[in-house]
């Protein structure tokens, strides 16, 4: 039971890194592959219906932390008490804009909170892992520019996938720029580990570019994903020996009947969130048409 | 001043500020659910530009209680890490079920909804702001249950210092819980209608329009049902905390002695005999419990120490609570029965539904200052103290920095929030809104 519910939150948190991974490389290069105003909107729109919902995803690792590994939970949120400030900081200016920019008079400041908001969390989530695996500031910066550098990549070939005509080309230049960035980033990075799955997340990531290269830009956003997803579970194979310093996971665990509870009641509630958040998706599938 | 205090002074800053924009999300997302509705059935052009423009109010406000909400989540760890550790086996649950159950619901189908109006069939398109209100209103129940079992803890034993569930059915049908949750709910639906009065207030001084008085009629319902419903509920919930909670009651009433018959203190000096017995017992007779007799208990059962809440901030919250929560619903019942068989709105009512918009946020504001100060020095009721639930390794200047950084940022967006509002309150409702997919030429698929 104990395995099963470090497995489940090793999920949540591998959605949440590959949903809002692409979220905040989109909050970033949103006014890097934009000229115009309706361009901003535009590569804005790709996210505007789903960052909200993926969002939550970390919600609910965060939550089922709590309850699953509460001394876990505790000693993580305590522990890397100022980098988790700053990400909440984020969190909060990047939502705040994303909601807002559409409804102030000028949307200046709103954008400043989505590049800042999106470029702070998504660097401080890599170096609160990498001091979880590591300790030491050398890692953390390792593993901050690793998550940075690879959510700028997810989020750019995102914006190629779900944009037209120039802003899809400018978010190709930027995917194929943020490769030429993050594969020696996640060499230096994931080599630490060593692990099969580290490895193949660094030949997702060159997969990545070369299908960005040739423009298959589909192809190109699952080898991202599948880059997320590989990396994000090499790390929850070191987690699964040492979740925190000095601490066990059955050290760290709820009661059997907490976990078989929780486990009854995500069993019969997440099939429903996976179908209608993959509805969004579906609904949501066509490319965004810059407006005018 | 030590790290323990700033935390609890971070918890109640950001707490309260979340809860600014809570009660707004769950009465307004129905609101503007019902408004759509009515525009599904009458097809009246005016319900839906009502829609559009509450919505979009709605949506300004939506997304601070998103963001302060996630604060609250991570809070629990950061500052009040051996609080998380005792009490995350049975704590933990109903935060998870808010996640799983309500937040995905809530702010999935609230995306389909802004980026829906033109994507999705018409009824479609309605269930998804339904299904949003919904998913706010489930999130509400599981957070009071997991802060019910801070005042009342059930369905859980002690096992090696750490809290163990043992019965889940019993901590989400704690009897504190189900008390709260309508008294809670209830509130925040008054509140939600006495934003929309204000707002129809404004606009009722300006235009003759009917869209702005129907809107007013149906806040004015909503409003003085709610308002009834809390006040019904907060009946019981001084029952419970007389049976619960004694020290609570006892500091709310500034009762110092265990009172026979015990009266009820309006303010400091004006008293109803034998009230306080009758409210809390439902016997005039009742022994009521005082602070000090209380105090000499609770150090003969847990040791010494000072088991007392802060008498000044209990006692005046409770009243502030009552004051103002009982003239927003007198207003809203003025307000049905002045306007009653289609008579107009007298200015001066309009005038006065301005206030529907504060008075009812300072009681709410004022009812969880009496609920969760007037809990201390518990987290856990007889389980765990404050003092003992703080993070240990977390320093001074780290929560000053927090406490800063939050207090920074939230008055700053406070201001933006406030502005953006006032705007687009001003804006008015667009007047011709963009006609939803159902009724245009081209086929709906035209991305």
């Amino acid at each position: 039971m104990i395995e099963l519910w470090f497995v489940i939150i090793a999920f949540l948190w591998t959605g949440y890194f590959v949903l809002e991974g692409f979220d905040f490389g989109v909050g970033m290069l949103a006014p890097v592959v934009s000229r115009t105003p309706a361009e901003q909107r535009a590569s804005l729109q790709t996210i505007g219906p789903v960052w909200d919902g993926n969002e939550v995803w970390l919600i609910t690792a965060v939550g089922a932390m709590f309850a699953a590994f509460p001394a876990w939970y505790a000693g993580m949120f305590s522990g890397f008490y100022l980098p988790v400030t700053l990400i909440l900081a984020g969190l909060i200016m990047r939502g705040v804009g994303l909601e807002w920019r559409g409804k102030v008079a000028s949307p200046l400041w709103c954008d400043l909170g989505i590049v800042v908001g999106s470029a702070l969390p998504a660097f401080l989530w890599g170096a609160v892992f990498a001091g979880l695996l590591f300790g030491g500031a050398p890692a953390a910066l390792l593993g901050g520019a690793f998550t940075l550098a690879v959510c700028a990549l997810h989020g750019a070939v995102f914006l190629a996938l779900k944009t037209t005509g120039p802003v899809r080309r400018r978010a190709r230049v930027a995917a194929l720029a943020a490769a030429g960035v993050s594969i020696p980033i996640a060499v230096a990075a994931l080599s630490g580990l060593g692990t099969f799955p580290a490895l193949t997340a660094m030949a997702a990531l060159a997969a990545a570019t070369a299908l960005t290269w040739r423009r298959r830009e589909g192809w190109a956003f699952a080898a991202t994903a599948g880059a997320i997803v590989l990396a994000t579970v090499a790390v929850f194979m070191e987690l699964r020996v040492r979740p925190l310093p000095g601490l066990t996971l059955a050290e760290a665990a709820s009661g059997e009947y907490t976990l078989t509870m929780l486990s009854w009641i995500g069993l019969i509630t997440l099939p429903f969130v996976l179908v209608y958040q993959g509805w969004t998706y579906w609904v949501f599938r066509k490319r965004v048409q810059v407006a005018g | 001043m030590d790290a323990l205090d700033l935390a609890r002074w971070q918890f109640g800053v950001t707490t309260v500020y979340h809860f600014l924009f809570v009660p707004l999300t769950i009465g307004l997302g129905v609101f503007v659910a019902g408004l759509q509705t009515a525009w599904h059935r009458t097809g009246k052009e005016h319900y839906l530009k009502l829609t559009k423009f509450f919505g979009k109010l709605f949506l300004i406000n939506f997304a601070m209680g998103v963001v302060t909400g996630i604060v609250q989540e991570f809070q629990f760890g950061m500052n009040w890490s051996e609080y998380s550790t005792f009490v995350g086996d049975v704590f933990g649950a109903p935060l998870a079920m808010e996640a799983l159950l309500a937040f995905f619901m809530e702010s999935t189908f609230l995306g389909l909804w802004i980026f829906g109006w033109d994507r999705l069939p018409k009824k479609v398109h309605l269930a998804t702001i339904w299904a949003a209100a919904i998913g706010s209103n489930l999130s509400a129940y599981f957070i009071l249950a997991a802060n019910a079992w801070m005042k009342h803890p059930v369905g859980y034993e002690v096992v090696d210092g750490k809290a163990r569930m043992t019965d889940l059915w019993a901590v989400l049908t704690n009897s504190t819980a189900l008390a709260q949750v309508p008294h809670v709910v209830g509130s925040a639906f008054v509140v939600a209608g006495g934003f929309v009065l204000a707002v129809c207030g404004y606009w009722l001084l300006r235009t003759r329009a009917e869209m702005w008085r129907s809107a007013a009629r149906a806040a004015l319902v909503m409003t003085a049902i709610a308002g009834a419903v809390v006040a019904g509920t907060g009946d019981s919930s001084a029952r419970l905390l007389h049976e619960q909670q004694p020290m609570k009651l006892a500091a709310a009433e500034g009762l110092e002695h265990d009172t026979q018959g015990a009266a009820f203190t309006v303010v400091p000096g004006i008293e109803i005999p034998k009230l306080l017995s009758l409210l809390s017992a439902h016997d005039p007779g009742a022994t009521v419990q005082g602070t000090e007799d209380l105090q000499a208990r609770f150090e003969r059962q847990f040791g010494p120490g000072d088991y007392r809440p802060d008498p000044t901030v209990v006692f005046w919250s409770f009243r502030v609570m009552i004051v103002f929560g009982l003239a927003t619903v007198g207003l809203s019942v003025l307000g049905l029965w002045l306007t009653r068989r289609r008579r107009p709105f007298p200015a001066w009512l309009s005038r006065a539904l301005l206030l529907a918009l504060p008075l009812p946020l300072v009681a709410v504001i004022a009812g969880w200052l009496l609920s969760e100060i007037g809990r201390q020095p518990w987290t856990v009721t007889g389980e765990l103290l404050t003092a003992a639930s703080v993070s240990p390794g977390v320093s001074l200047a780290e929560v000053a920095t927090s406490l800063t950084l939050f207090t920074l940022l939230y008055g700053a967006l406070a201001v933006a929030e406030v502005v953006l509002l006032a705007r687009h309150v001003r804006g008015g409702v667009e007047e011709r809104p963009p006609a939803p997919a159902a009724e245009r030429r081209e086929p709906s698929l035209m991305y």
